[in-house]
């Protein structure tokens, strides 16, 4: 419980700093509206050239571009500049002080940081999928709903300990500035139904990079082409991420050696 | 006295000369420094081929739905685009206007205005020295997705001369750019807002989100009057399409004017810019 509060807390200060700060608000609308700008024109030429890709058709795609959007908001306000800070801290000996206070330091080197404003694209994600919704016609009914939140959430948990385990790799490799260019451009995959990928990098992004599970698998709710199995597995596939990235987190904190301490 | 007569000498060193040597010295600097990390380096360029891949793929699928070809352009031929298109990216890498903004901001400029060589001199030689180690990189990545997606190459030499000649003018055309959205900071203080309209704008009409031959007619239009192209799209097609020799040299006098007047409106923006200069940081 305190646990949960202490993480809260860490939250709501790391909002209340970036709330002082608001013409980054304007900005970060300004560049959300241009990406996704960007991908409408680039469906536009794909379905001036074919009726359909890979079985999905024009509405189905801004869902999915939707969906993504969403865990891009998700990824770039909380996960990544927590992770980031968590490879700075380590590089320069910073991380003591978050191991020496008496809660969870995983709990803690997840919670320090709050980009606020990043959050946007959730909003603009969502807009997107409710524009795909009126467009596909279907009704929702509160299962759907309840399992496109459940679909979201395990992605969204896919995606933190898949940066988690990246980001322990800090306590061997000193250089990471590149993670989050190199995270970025294997996340624009998800744009795209995994389905058109060639095997080899369709098992990539589906295993070893979970984009296909925290992507594709929302958007397969709300087209509704998703199976029950299938959501179950992914439920049982993030229990399992989690409990190996939070080994690999305690193992790489073996080799922690600060250098402030 | 003799030491005196020992200084002269040296004070009258050719501008010119200087000049080649301040460049050669930053170049062999830029080489080493990114040789340095070669792992981090390679990851971020791993980050970085991610972009064509998607676009490759997406279009050699849709070219598959239609019976083989898009608007005339084949599964190979996409590839050989895209592949094309990695290289001249990683030629197209120059100082970002956000380096102008944190160098305007924090005041880092005030060093280099105190130097007795325009602080552009140093962004074009020690990106430039950057290539070749990137380009030593680009080629096994190269040859992986040569393997893969298997393009189809039909190369004459006119054609390879002119693209070697190409990226390197799309490179100058190109820090020209994106140094006069730089400046643009001595005014605004903050570059972001007008470099991501600048950005979207080259994605799409330089080539670079896809072949322009599939753009509607008018986008191409656009496109040709504008610089985006002759950076991208001109140097990719110099090499994978079929342009004919006067095509090719045309386009090489297309690189030509964008440069000069790149030249101009850098040299425009500077000299009203650096009044504004106020070093916030320092």
């Amino acid at each position: 419980m305190t646990t949960l509060r202490v993480a809260l807390l860490h939250l709501r200060v790391g909002a209340m700093k970036d709330l002082q700060y608001r013409v980054n608000f304007a900005l970060q609308i300004l560049q959300s509206l241009l990406t996704i700008a960007v991908g409408l024109i680039v469906f536009q030429l794909v379905f001036s050239y074919t009726a359909e890709l890979n079985g999905w058709t024009h509405s189905e795609l801004i869902a999915l571009l939707g969906v993504q959007a969403v865990m891009a908001g998700v990824i770039h306000s909380v996960i990544q500049p927590n992770m980031m800070r968590l490879t700075e801290d380590v590089r320069e000996g910073k991380l003591d002080y978050a191991l020496t206070k008496p809660v969870d330091a995983q709990m803690l080197v997840s919670v320090r940081e709050v980009q606020l404003w990043q959050a946007v694209d959730i909003v603009t994600g969502g807009v997107l999928i409710g524009i795909a919704l009126v467009q596909l016609g279907g009704d929702v009914g509160l299962v759907d709903a309840v399992a496109f939140g459940a679909a979201l959430a395990l992605g969204a948990v896919l995606l933190y300990c898949f940066w988690l385990v990246l980001a322990t790799g800090s306590f061997w490799v000193i250089q990471m500035w590149f993670l989050p260019e190199l995270f970025e451009g294997i996340f624009q995959t998800g744009r795209w139904p995994v389905g058109i990928y060639p095997d080899w990098l369709r098992f990539g992004i589906t295993f070893l990079v979970p984009i296909a599970f925290a992507v594709t698998v929302p958007a397969e709710v709300v087209t509704s082409r998703l199976d029950w199995q299938t959501l179950t597995f992914a439920a049982l596939f993030t229990v399992a991420a989690f409990v190996v990235s939070r080994r690999f987190w305690r193992y790489g904190l073996r080799s922690y050696t600060g250098a402030s301490a | 006295m003799s030491s005196v007569s020992a200084v002269a000498p040296l004070r009258q060193e050719s501008r010119l000369r200087s000049l080649a040597d301040f460049y050669w010295t930053t170049i062999r600097l830029a080489v080493v420094e990114q040789f340095q990390y070669r792992a981090a380096t390679y990851m971020y360029i791993l980050g970085m081929v991610a972009e064509p891949v998607i676009y490759l793929v997406v279009w050699s699928t849709i070219a598959d739905q239609s019976g083989g070809s898009v608007n005339g352009l084949t599964a190979g031929q996409f590839a050989a685009y895209y592949i094309v298109w990695t290289l001249v990216r990683t030629m197209n890498i120059v100082f970002t206007p956000y380096g102008w903004e944190w160098r305007i901001r924090e005041g880092q400029l005030s060093g280099q205005l105190l130097r007795p060589l325009h602080p552009i001199h140093y962004d074009i030689a020690f990106f430039a020295g950057g290539k070749i180690p990137w380009l030593l990189y680009y080629l096994p990545i190269a040859g992986v997705l040569a393997i893969i997606f298997d393009p189809t190459f039909d190369v004459r030499p006119a054609e390879l001369a002119v693209f070697a000649v190409a990226i390197w003018g799309a490179y100058l055309i190109r820090t020209f750019n994106q140094t006069a959205v730089g400046l643009v900071t001595f005014w605004t203080t903050r570059v972001g807002a007008l470099f991501s309209l600048y950005s979207v704008l080259e994605l799409l009409l330089s080539g670079r989100l896809v072949p322009l031959s599939l753009m509607p007619g008018w986008v191409q239009s656009i496109a040709w009057v504008l610089p985006f192209r002759w950076t991208f799209y001109f140097p990719i097609e110099a090499l994978v399409g079929n342009l004919s020799d006067a095509q090719l040299l045309a386009g090489l006098g297309m690189q030509v004017l964008w440069m000069l007047i790149g030249i101009g409106v850098f040299s425009l923006v500077w000299r009203h810019a650096i009044r504004r200069y106020t070093a916030v940081g320092n």
